[in-house]
């Protein structure tokens, strides 16, 4: 079912500056969504123009099915989870997460018992008489997610919340959000920066670039099939070469021919080509499909970063769990399907509508 | 290092010790003495016994609150109002500019302002209302202590108001709270501290305000100040003058502690 729609919102301020260009997407209900891309790609205005905060310059914004444009933000059921986490620093932990329910008069053992309920389910129980400068930033960060889902909303939005964190323990809130999301079952958007965090938590992710939506899908598909190379660059670690397409199921890149996996491309055209360093095996020098050396190696804890130089002059970039000598020529070899070829100045439309020529539905 | 550090201290050691306790000690020892340098409590004693006194006070009490609570009246307002603004610093300082001049050049302009002949006189001609007597009124005396304070509430209120966390409104918003319930659950209590020390700015000298009494009251509204002032230049009295003084230090303490004591929370049993 779909809770939120976006129609052709744009998003120009006054200074002339354009965050978001068109943007039109179509969220469903009870998903975990992400809206990745660096800062200044438009992703938190996108945020902002959902919960109300902005308004847009022009399009519209559905909840529901209805028309919420022109709404005011204490009126929508979408809830905040800040990027500070914009906790009241006057109130108390129980005050807090009261805030919403007081606002509406509610009687005093509905109010204790929501509570009760909302700080069990972000796992703190016993806390409601703490002061929110007693509290660290992952306990702030749990209150806040209690505080914005104590009127049972039906979307939560978050921003960057789990950037003020240290990585340990955003590792373990990233388990923690997808599973409060789960027992909840409604929808999260998630604005993030960061392509692990959303790889990891998401259903579905929209790419975002200079305000405009470039690739959305799932996490796999996002990173297995980059429609452009921003997608490739921004989400995990990528090479890309340029090379030019022979025929259908062949393309040519350093210097050699090689079987792939993509067609729909007109022969002879000049294409970028994406392999991801995981997918790179280094074997002896002759069992490999390209000769490299050595040049640079560090040790990751659970695999190698290693870089080479290939016979062109192209620095590869390949994990493998097992160190190398430096200095060492090795040998590259990768599958076809690892080979993932972009069009130039393809988009994502395109892009589907190709795939579907000579893959069919999947 | 440890003897660089006292040095340092010195000037503010010597301020402190002859500009603040030096007179402290100086006024609680002439309250406590008569004229011949007897110890006796006799000058409390007239204090609390006649009425006279005890009206003086509560007069200064009650000016010193109307002066207050209007000041906070215009000037929260203002502060809010401010911190919306675009070229704020520039607002700010034609706030704090009347502070520069000499108050008792601004008590004489009002004397002009307010007077028979005055501009505002002047102006309710045109209606053809008055000559009104608005010197030597309540009124004017309040309107000119409140004109002048102003600016020391604004500035504490302002700064509180600064310091807030935009994010908290919108988070505010977010939860459903309308303009006038952020304002009284997130705005008014996290801009209190600034309220709370514009109050004592301005709650605390307005209770011995007397040379405002004097020129815009007409020594019509007579308060501790203007008894201080009575009883150590025309009676020369000094013992009850210091009397009074003791007695409005102890006033400004209570006022400080009440403004600023802390509120405890009920703990909440889940």
């Amino acid at each position: 079912m779909e809770i939120i729609k976006l129609d052709h919102i744009t998003k120009q301020y006054d200074d002339g500056f354009v965050a978001l260009k068109d943007i039109n997407l179509e969220l469903e209900s009870g998903k975990f969504y992400s809206l990745l891309g660096p800062s200044g790609s438009g992703k938190t205005t996108i945020l902002r123009i959902i919960a109300g905060f902005t308004e847009a310059s022009a399009g519209k914004v559905y909840f529901d099915g209805q028309d919420i444009t022109n709404l005011d933000a204490s009126k929508r059921h979408i809830n905040t989870v800040f990027q500070n986490y914009a906790l009241f620093p006057h109130l108390n932990v129980y005050e807090n997460v009261a805030f919403a329910l007081k606002l509406r008069r509610r009687p005093e053992s509905e109010i204790r018992e929501k509570v009760k309920d909302a700080l069990h389910t972000v796992r703190l129980d016993g806390y409601a008489n703490r002061e929110i400068s007693e509290l660290s930033g992952g306990q702030q960060q749990r209150v806040a997610i209690a505080r914005a889902i104590i009127n049972e909303p039906k979307v939560l939005l978050l921003d960057e919340c789990l950037s003020a964190l240290d990585k340990r323990l955003r590792k373990e809130m990233q388990f923690e959000l997808r599973a409060i999301q789960k027992k909840l079952g409604i929808t999260f958007i998630f604005v993030t920066h960061d392509q692990e965090e959303a790889l990891a938590m998401s259903d579905e992710i929209f790419v975002l670039n200079d305000g405009e939506i470039q690739q959305s899908g799932s996490p796999v598909d996002i990173y297995d099939e980059p429609v452009n190379d921003f997608v490739a660059r921004f989400i995990g670690d990528s090479n890309i070469l340029s090379g030019r397409m022979i025929r259908d199921f062949a393309v040519e890149f350093a210097g050699k021919d090689f079987e792939c996996a993509d067609a729909g491309i007109t022969p002879g055209e000049k294409v970028e080509v994406v392999l991801r360093p995981e997918d790179l095996d280094i074997t002896a020098p002759a069992a490999g499909k390209l000769m490299v050396t050595v040049q640079s190696q560090l040790f990751m804890g659970d695999h190698f970063k290693i870089k080479a130089i290939g016979q062109d002059g192209f620095e590869w970039l390949i994990h493998s769990t097992n160190g190398v000598q430096i200095g060492q020529e090795v040998g590259i070899f990768f599958d076809p399907e690892d080979i993932h070829v972009m069009r130039l100045g393809e988009t994502e439309e395109e892009f589907d509508a190709r795939l579907e020529t000579y893959e069919g539905e999947d | 290092m440890k003897k660089n550090r006292l040095l340092f201290l010195l000037p503010y050691l010597l301020w402190i010790g002859l500009f603040v306790i030096a007179p402290l000690v100086l006024i609680l020892g002439y309250s406590l003495t008569d004229a011949h340098s007897h110890l006796t409590l006799q000058n409390f004693a007239a204090f609390f016994s006649g009425g006279t006194f005890l009206r003086m006070m509560a007069n200064s009490f009650w000016y010193a609150l109307l002066i207050t609570f209007f000041c906070l009246l215009v000037s929260y307002p203002a502060a809010l109002a401010l911190t919306r603004l675009k070229n704020q610093q520039f607002w700010l300082m034609l706030i704090i500019l009347p502070t520069w001049i000499n108050l008792l050049l601004k008590a004489y302009a009002f004397i002009g302002i307010f007077s028979r002949s005055g501009m505002v006189n002047q102006f309710l001609g045109l209606f053809g209302i008055g000559p009104v007597g608005i010197m030597f009124t309540d009124f004017a005396f309040i309107f000119v202590a409140t004109y002048i304070e102003i600016p020391f509430m604004v500035m504490p209120i302002y700064n509180s108001l600064k310091e807030i966390d935009p994010a908290l409104l919108s988070a505010s918003s977010d939860l459903g709270a309308s303009f006038w319930q952020t304002f009284r659950y997130v705005i008014w209590p996290l801009s209190w501290p600034g309220v709370e020390s514009g109050i004592q700015a301005i709650f605390i000298p307005s209770l011995s305000l007397f040379m405002l009494t004097r020129l815009i009251g007409g020594n019509r509204v007579i308060t501790l100040g203007t008894a201080v002032e009575e009883y150590f230049l025309t009676t020369m009295n000094w013992n009850m003058g210091a009397t009074i003084g003791v007695i409005l230090i102890a006033l400004m303490l209570i006022v400080m502690l009440l403004t600023s004591r802390k509120q405890h929370k009920k703990e909440i049993e889940l």
